[in-house]
């Protein structure tokens, strides 16, 4: 019996007793599409690096883990002050916190009165109308990656917002993901769904940690659908433990002159894989991308971002960034299709990279596949140390060596976060980073 | 004793030799121009002079303050008073020029046992050094340099200079780039700035700057060595002449095509 075998046995294992605890509801349309969902994992497997999707990285630690999955909401013992370290330092405002994937009513804070607006658990959310299930989590039946089609499978709970037609949200909606875990390696596999209806706006942050040194996989999968002329931002602050795996699905729809910007930033997890995927369904819809990752030591962090142009005249604009120290090791892979009907096209995808040591690495692929003919599409990568031309005009200027690299990394990395338009997190990701980029190296937190 | 003593200076790139042999005296409250045809190693002598560490000193020494200026970082000079104003000032995207100056003095003034400034006092003193340059304040909140036009970048040199308030100038070929009215701005700065107190080396290729900041000593550099030192006159001669005929008179055959194409 092969390793492969092995694993889609374990968890064939543990959906047959999800299923068993399920009693009545395993007849229901949200448990046809966890059964797609497993099956189409168990068709797969997990990905090796003979894929071209996978090809830079290798989770083969994934798969030889026999990850428990998280039924429960573990939330015994888990207070606020364990929360603090992925808490935005403010009080009030909406914080939906998921402890190993299940909405911790407990620890949440949800405000009484939001017209308009509908917040909390997914899990609630799909109790009191099944129907979302069908017409929302089903986008992503068959189309997922086996990491989306797992997370399907096990699908229970995770963050439910929903803004109206016509309204905006001015406080960001907080969704803090905590793994708690004992001894055992845990699957934590939030699902998020967020809606903003016609011309409605918010901003949604995710942030992603874990209790203690414990072993986790975070699989966590976000759909977001922005209606007509809605706008929505959705930043994701990832800061798992240093031992644990974190795969991030975002699914994005968009109509017409609709506009979304992701802020996706990366300072935690051993090996870490974000897909972010949009999709334009209306004309004059705008999308932006931007990333930042910082990393040392043995981490792996991977993005991988598609802007399906599938409408006429939308714009996309994608920046990614990292900072690789130690023998960290950067993916990027920035694929953009244009449909044959999709003129007036306008995209832009800039990746850069810094690294600070000679061991670090980054593979960094663009891939524009463009089939229609009137279309602006343009994409640069750089990778390099720092400007020593720049490093020499700070020092001549009376500022130390090691003070100018890091002032120099810093802003390097400061240009994704001042795109951060929630301020408690682009302050909190500020004082993040400046403890992160010191004596010209990438520091872990102590 | 003079505030800079250059003694048998040789110093070069990669093996390469362009400064051989020079020897140079600035006392304080003086203005020197040191002028010299392209390649003659007046930039070389400049970034020596700041640190540059592609250059190799194989020869010589330099005392600035009575001290060993080499032994020193370009920070450590920087921070004992010495300013290079950049003949390509650099662009820095993600540092606001307010950051970088308020970062730059105070790295200074910790060196020299003076309390840092905080925000607001240093906001007021660069409001009053603005008005000497007639500094744009808008460029102020922008990334250092970046996106600057040409005599913008110039006068953010001086602009620092005044703040930091320098011993030492050294303002590697300023003019370069700048139509006439820049030229004069950048000077009537640098003029407002002279004090008993410190100097300013001014590195040229062209006499028209020295209309303006009038120096009291004109070096002729050439092929390394500093052929030639006379008063201001000397730079309206070399103006009319051109160089080759100090070459001639310095025994130097101009053979090279350098030479031999400057009026």
């Amino acid at each position: 019996m092969n390793a492969s075998t092995e694993t889609k046995d374990w968890y064939a294992g543990r959906f047959a007793r999800f299923e068993e605890g399920l009693n009545g509801a395993s007849q229901s349309p949200l448990h046809a599409l966890r059964r797609a969902g497993f099956a189409a994992f168990a068709a797969k497997g997990f990905p090796t690096t003979a894929e071209e999707e996978w090809r830079f990285t290798n989770v083969s630690p994934i798969a030889a883990t026999q990850f428990q999955p998280a039924f429960d909401c573990e939330e015994s013992g888990v207070t606020e002050p364990d929360l603090r370290p992925w808490s935005l330092g403010r009080t009030g405002g909406i914080v939906l916190v998921l402890i190993n994937g299940h909405f911790s009513g407990g620890l949440s804070s949800i405000p009484a009165s939001l017209p308009g607006v509908s917040v909390g658990s997914l899990a609630a959310a799909l109790a009191r109308d099944p129907a979302l299930a069908e017409r929302y989590l089903a986008s992503a039946r068959g189309g997922g990656d086996t990491f989306t089609a797992l997370n399907t499978a096990f699908l229970v709970d995770g963050a439910f917002v929903r803004v109206d037609d016509g309204v905006t949200l001015q406080e960001p909606v907080h969704i803090l993901s905590l793994a708690s875990t004992g001894g055992t390696p845990l699957l934590v596999q939030p699902r998020h769904l967020v809606i903003a209806g016609k011309g409605a706006r918010l901003s949604v942050v995710e942030t992603y940690g874990g209790r203690g040194p414990g072993v986790y996989l975070t699989n966590a999968v976000t759909e977001i659908f922005v209606g007509e002329g809605g706008g929505v931002e959705h930043d994701t602050l990832q800061m798992e433990n240093l031992n644990s795996y974190h795969v991030g699905t975002t699914l994005i729809s968009l109509k017409g002159k609709a506009s979304f910007t992701s802020n996706a930033i990366n300072l935690g997890g051993a090996l870490v894989r974000n897909n972010v995927s949009a999709l334009f369904q209306g004309e004059h819809a705008e999308c932006t991308l931007n990333g930042l990752s910082v990393a040392t030591g043995t981490q792996l962090v991977d993005n991988h971002t598609v802007i399906d142009h599938a409408s006429p005249r939308c714009e996309s604009h994608e920046l990614y960034k990292a900072v690789l120290d130690g023998s960290a090791r950067g993916v990027f892979n920035g694929k953009i299709f244009v449909r044959q009907d999709a003129q007036k096209t306008d995209a832009k995808q800039t990746n850069k990279t810094l690294l600070l040591s000679d061991e670090a690495t980054i593979d960094t692929k663009p891939q524009l596949e463009i089939f229609a003919d009137d279309v602006k599409c343009t994409h640069g990568a750089t990778v390099g140390q720092l400007d020593e031309e720049q490093v020499f005009y700070l020092r001549a200027r009376g500022i130390g060596a090691t003070e100018a690299r890091d002032l120099l990394t810093f802003a390097f990395a400061t240009d994704v976060i001042n795109r951060v338009h929630v301020d408690a997190l682009r302050e909190k990701l500020d004082v993040l980073l400046h403890t992160r980029l010191r004596q010209g190296r990438v520091n872990l937190e102590v | 004793m003079s505030l800079l003593e250059v003694r048998n200076l040789h110093a070069g790139v990669q093996g390469n030799a362009i400064l051989e042999g020079i020897n140079l005296s600035v006392g304080k409250g003086e203005i020197h121009a040191i002028m010299g045809p392209n390649g003659s190693g007046k930039s070389t002598l400049a970034g020596v002079l700041a640190g540059r560490e592609a250059y190799v000193v194989t020869e010589g020494e330099v005392l600035y303050q009575g001290k060993d200026l080499l032994g020193l970082s370009p920070e450590e000079r920087a921070r004992e008073g010495l300013f290079l104003a950049f003949q390509y000032p650099v662009e820095i995207p993600g540092v606001t020029n307010m950051y970088f100056l308020k970062a730059a003095l105070n790295a200074i003034r910790k060196h020299r046992g003076i309390e840092e400034l905080d925000a607001m006092e240093f906001i007021a003193l660069v409001k009053e050094k603005m008005k000497v340059i007639d500094f744009d304040q808008s460029l102020l909140n922008r990334p250092v340099n970046e996106g600057f036009s040409g005599g913008e970048k110039k006068r953010n040199e001086i602009f620092q200079m005044a703040v930091l308030d320098p011993t030492l100038a050294i303002l590697d070929e300023t003019d370069s780039g700048l139509d006439i009215d820049a030229l004069r701005i950048v000077a009537e700065g640098v003029n407002r700035l002279r004090s008993p107190e410190n100097a300013v080396v001014v590195v040229t290729h062209y006499q028209r700057l020295l209309n303006y900041i009038v120096p009291d000593f004109v070096h002729v550099l050439i092929d390394g060595r500093i052929v030639k030192s006379g008063g201001k006159e000397l730079a309206l001669v070399l103006e009319e002449k051109g160089y080759d005929w100090i070459r001639e008179e310095s025994g130097d055959v101009p053979a090279d095509a350098h030479a031999a194409g400057s009026k």
